[in-house]
């Protein structure tokens, strides 16, 4: 049930994540060094254009990516098919870039 | 009345002197339908699997149905799954697999059964056709023979998977056959990736079309139970690995 666009679909997500990952996980390490508070962190996102398109590429990159996976999985152990999966695969698509980008924008709009 | 000659018989021989036996389980029935059945089977020093199976039909119960032709690993036609695992059961010692003095013989895994150990082995050969498996001559009888440099990389490549024997221990193994039914499976794809690598076949991007749709390559979860379990150690994962990078070069439109 993957075709070769959903493969690349969702491998080139992956490896768009990879370095998202590393870069988030760099930020937090090296941010918290002596103690933060969350008004210190929104002060630093909040109206900035790299924090939204770093969180918002994020956020498109794994709704594309985990929309995907879950469709492979959910085909195999139910067998759901045609129509069905498809409405799956984009709702569950269309869910995550909704809450993620909700989740983005409250962290970067002014 | 004709079969209760031979149990009895066989189960005086079984239980006769001091001779050990083993206490065998064996599927029957066709389609969705059957139920394990028990037998108790001399055990031997030197036995395979096979020669168990063919012991219950020849002593026990002469209706049991399997299927064999070679006996030495050539055919591929005697896979059945054995203490829950596919294999060749012509060259499966019964030391090696044995449990305790148990063992349990069924017919393969993925496929339909046709009756007892006898799998339907159609959807296997069909997808085999479907994944390109048929040679398509790139020439015709007027032309002069091609040359093939065994050296070739293409045909180095060709080589590794040529030794199958179409058994369908790895399409057995295969969990995503298992979860998704129109999976080419991995013989199927290691046809393919053989035939891509041949420089005998002229359509590479068909071979390569042919198994990269919904059913094709790009399900392969990668986690190897073909390659593990192929008994004449091929690799059909990295056949298949093989044919996902030449996907991915042809998606951006690279030379296929
Ligand atoms: C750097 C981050 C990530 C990388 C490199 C990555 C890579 C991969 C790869 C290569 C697969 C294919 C596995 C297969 O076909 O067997 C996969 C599957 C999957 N991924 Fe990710 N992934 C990442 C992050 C995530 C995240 C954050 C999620 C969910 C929010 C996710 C959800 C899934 C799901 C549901 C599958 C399907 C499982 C399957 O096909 O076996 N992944 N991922
Ligand atoms: S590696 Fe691929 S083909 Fe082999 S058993 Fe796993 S899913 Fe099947
Ligand atoms: S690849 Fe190995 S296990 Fe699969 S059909 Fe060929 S010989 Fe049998
Ligand atoms: S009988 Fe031929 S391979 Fe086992």
């Amino acid at each position: 049930m993957l075709g070769i666009r959903l493969y690349m679909a969702q491998r080139l997500s992956a490896m768009v994540m990879g370095p998202l990952v590393l870069g988030h996980l760099a930020v937090m390490i090296y941010a918290i060094q002596g103690g933060l508070s969350s008004a210190e962190i929104l002060g630093r996102t909040k109206g900035s254009i790299p924090w939204f398109l770093f969180y918002g590429a994020f956020v498109l990159a794994v709704s594309v990516h985990a929309a995907i996976g879950l469709r492979v999985i959910l085909h195999e152990v139910t067998g759901l098919k045609d129509r069905l999966l498809e409405v799956f695969t984009w709702g569950a698509m269309a869910l995550l870039i909704m809450t993620g980008a909700r989740a983005v924008l409250a962290v970067t709009l002014l | 009345m004709r079969y209760t000659g031979f149990r009895e018989r066989a189960n005086r021989c079984a239980v006769s002197g001091n001779e050990k036996t083993m206490d065998v389980s064996v599927w029957r029935g066709s389609g969705d339908e059957g139920a394990y059945e028990s037998f108790q089977v001399p055990a031997q020093d030197n036995q395979t699997v096979l020669d168990v199976v063919s012991y219950i039909q020849q002593e026990l119960d002469p209706s049991l149905t399997y299927r064999y032709a070679c006996r030495v690993g050539m055919c591929g036609s005697c896979a059945m799954m054995v203490n829950g695992q596919p294999r060749w059961t012509c060259r499966t010692h019964v030391k090696k697999v044995l449990n305790g003095d148990r063992l349990t013989v069924g017919p393969l895994r993925n496929l339909p059964v046709i009756r007892d150990l006898a799998a339907d082995m159609d959807p296997f050969f069909e997808k085999w056709i479907r994944a390109g498996g048929v040679h398509k001559p790139g020439r015709s009888r007027d032309d002069a023979i091609q040359q093939v440099r065994p050296e070739d990389p293409g045909r180095v490549e060709a080589n590794k998977a040529i030794e199958c024997i179409n058994c369908a221990v790895c399409y057995a193994a295969c969990d995503t056959v298992a979860g998704n039914p129109d999976y080419l499976g991995p013989a199927a794809l290691q046809r393919a990736w053989t035939l891509y690598n041949d420089v005998k076949v002229t359509d590479r991007a068909a071979v390569l079309a042919s198994v990269t749709g919904p059913g094709g390559c790009t399900n392969c979860h990668s986690q190897g139970s073909c390659t593990r379990f192929c008994p004449n150690e091929l690799d059909p994962l990295s056949s298949i690995a093989g044919l996902k990078r030449a996907a991915a070069r042809s998606f951006f439109g690279g030379k296929s």
